[in-house]
């Protein structure tokens, strides 16, 4: 594995080079399309524009991204996140909408424990069943993909929930020295998790165990401990998002609330630079990757771009990115191989470093 | 161990085929004999029309409205109501609707999942004499015989209002109005229909432009990031058409955070008149909504009422829809069902 970077030249062979190029390819697309892209102004006391609004509206994205690096780095998936995401955005909306007074502080704090809690039980449901029971993950948490979001409208009763409160709103649409406060909580997120991996060796052991879990075991990591563990991270990351998206509209939205937003998680995470063959997690890729995308979907806004060309459009940029961060591909490229080839697919580089 | 494992299951598939040959012989039976009365026939015999209903779920406020105004009126109106919940799923819809024909009730009425694939399940119904009504939903089947009716919203047409009510609130602007469209998720009927009765209605004034439309999925958070960019994009915005609701409520959001006042600076229209959208009307934040209205309930029982006496009916039925106001919206909020 280690080999795959000192193969490669220094700086544009970085893994974070060319999604980093593209996301200031789309900036510099949209600047042109209107200048003012990049203005950010003051008003009423914090920082607004396009920019902000791409940073706010990323924050839900990169926590969710941040738990699936963990899981995807010990060689699993948690296709659930999107219907953790709606089942504890219901339930602390639920809890809330009960209260007599929705905008006392005591009530929200403990509207979140609740559904925070309720977030890491099904963190430990989905680990218990990879980890204890040993159920392929991309199984084990399509059951709870498909069942939470059952739960989320259950908890709903199948209407939008509407909640009044300011503090609430705050985790969704607050500022904090300016700054929207969803993306200071994301940052500070991944901040800890960051020190907790890569300050100790815990980030070490997550790897050894996603590289060959059995080998680790005998080397005596609790492959089973830091497997359930990653997926009570993966649920809590994705039950603060629901609290922020939630939040950004006051209002919990069973049907809806992070919708596919395991597949924009696992495609950060890939674009980050991280394998899904796992043994390898980049903690920054995943934040370029989130920032990538969030970006994306707000050109499509901002550029005008055709709703019905908007997936196209989308897919297009993807496919590039995924092209130019495979190595296979760029080896090609520059050989310019004479006989005219399929282009490599980001699956075949991940196959060709599937360790042990 | 690993024998008997084999037998039971080759047991269970012979029971499971056996029971799959039962029920089609017994609906070839039925469509041979036409009105063969069997085992479970009720309701012809002594008046009371029985009428199976099955919709599609209970996926919005919207729905559960629609099912409550169904079952109201089938009280009302005196007619037995078997009540099916397909859970969003066509394989239940047609397996509930093969459980009507068998249990011979005097009408069958759904509303459709999704729209096709549904041509053998009609004919079933057909060959058994039990006429069909679709509510809310169409299916897309060549053959319009194997359904006596479609009662559901006119979407175009809620388009076009909308856009009448504005060519109307700015015949006086003598410069252009600017206005941005927020439409449903792309592809969809209600999506298409909205925006071309809309497009339609405001060419009468050629003042009336639509500069920016964006896809907002019919929810709060897809409204509101597009809001968003579209107050970046655009300084001048005088107008937000909202195919739905819910996603004029998530561009509200956007539009006090960029500091205009939604109502004044910013006329809204939207589409589909739930509690929440009322109430925002009410308040002054909406300007107009077009009903899209779920109680349609006493309507098809008046269908089903004509369809059993055998009685033609027009093949389509539009919902009794009105349009509100933000004074009309004050009047009607208190008794507003969903």
């Amino acid at each position: 594995m280690s080999t795959l970077r000192s193969r490669l030249p220094a700086v544009t062979g970085h893994r974070l080079f060319w999604p980093l190029v593209v996301l200031v390819l789309l900036i510099a697309a949209n600047t042109v399309y209107r200048p003012s892209f990049l203005s950010v102004e003051l008003k009423n006391g914090h920082l607004y524009g396009s920019l902000v609004d791409i940073l706010r509206l990323s924050a839900p994205l990169i926590l969710v991204a941040l738990g699936m690096s963990l899981v995807i780095a010990t060689g699993g998936i948690d296709l659930s996140v999107g219907s953790v995401v709606a089942v504890s955005g219901a339930v602390a909306c639920l809890y809330i909408s009960k209260q007599p007074d929705q905008n006392s502080l005591g009530g929200v704090v403990t509207a979140l424990a609740l559904a925070f809690g309720v977030a890491l039980l099904l963190g430990v449901w989905n680990g218990t069943l990879v980890a204890v029971i040993g159920i392929q993950p991309i199984i084990a948490t399509l059951i709870l993909m498909v069942a939470g979001r059952g739960l989320a409208q259950l908890v709903t009763q199948g209407q939008i929930i509407t909640v009044n409160s300011d503090p609430y709103r705050t985790i969704g649409v607050g500022h904090l020295v300016g700054l929207p406060f969803a993306i200071i909580v994301a940052l500070a997120v991944t901040l800890l998790v960051a020190v907790l991996t890569r300050r100790t060796a815990l980030g070490m052991i997550i790897e050894a165990v996603g590289g060959n879990a059995e080998a680790s075991r005998l080397a005596g990591v609790r492959a089973r401990r830091i497997t359930l563990l990653v997926y009570v991270v993966s649920a809590a990351c994705a039950g603060i998002a629901g609290f922020m998206m939630t939040a950004n509209v006051s209002s919990a939205d069973g049907n809806a609330a992070g919708l596919w937003v395991e597949l924009d998680a696992i495609l950060a995470v890939v674009i980050g630079g991280t394998s899904l063959a796992g043994g390898r997690f980049y903690l920054g890729g995943t934040i370029v990757g989130a920032l990538l995308i969030q970006t994306l979907t707000t050109s499509v806004y901002a550029m005008s771009i055709d709703p019905q060309t908007a997936l196209l459009f989308k897919a297009v940029v993807v496919i590039v990115v995924c092209l130019i961060q495979a190595p296979a591909f760029r080896a090609r490229l520059r050989r310019r191989a004479a006989t005219p080839t399929p282009p490599t697919t980001p699956a075949e580089q991940q196959k060709e470093q599937v360790p042990a | 161990m690993l024998k008997t494992g084999t037998f039971t299951r080759r047991g269970l598939g012979t029971l499971l085929a056996a029971g799959l040959l039962a029920g089609g012989l017994v609906g070839c039976a039925n469509s041979d004999t036409g009105g063969d009365s069997g085992d479970g026939g009720d309701g012809s015999g002594n008046g009371t029309i029985v009428l199976g209903f099955s919709q599609v779920g209970a996926e919005s406020g919207w729905r559960t409205a629609n099912t409550t105004s169904v079952k109201e009126a089938a009280a009302e109106a005196g007619i037995e109501l078997k009540f099916d919940d397909a859970q969003q799923k066509q394989e239940n819809q047609i397996k509930a609707i093969r459980n009507f024909i068998q249990q011979k009730v005097d009408v069958i009425a759904f509303s459709p999942v999704v729209e096709s694939g549904w041509d053998t399940v009609l004919k079933e119904a057909k060959d058994a004499d039990i006429p069909v009504i679709l509510t809310d939903r169409a299916v897309d089947s060549a053959d319009t015989s194997l359904y006596k009716t479609f009662i559901g919203s006119d979407f175009v047409k809620e388009g076009r209002l909308s856009g009448e009510w504005l060519v109307e609130e700015k015949k006086a602007a003598t410069g252009p109005v600017n206005i941005v469209e927020l439409q449903g998720t792309t592809g969809s009927a209600p999506a298409n229909d909205r925006k071309k009765g809309f497009a339609e209605a405001i060419a009468a004034n050629p003042n009336l432009k639509i500069v920016a439309s964006q896809s907002g999925d019919f929810t709060r958070a897809g409204g509101k990031q597009v809001m968003e960019q579209f107050l970046k994009a655009n300084p001048k915005i005088d107008v937000l058409f909202a195919h739905n609701d819910d996603m004029g409520l998530g561009a509200l959001e956007a539009i006090t955070a960029a500091g205009k006042v939604p109502g004044k600076d910013i006329t809204i229209i939207t589409i589909d008149a739930v509690k929440d959208g009322m109430q925002a009307l009410a308040d002054g934040k909406f300007n107009f909504i077009a009903e899209c209205s779920p109680l349609l309930g006493p309507q098809l029982m008046d269908l089903v009422k004509k369809v059993h006496a055998g009685e033609s009916v027009p093949t389509r039925v539009e919902t009794e829809e009105t349009t509100f106001t933000q004074e009309q919206a004050k009047a009607a909020l208190p008794t507003r069902k969903y």
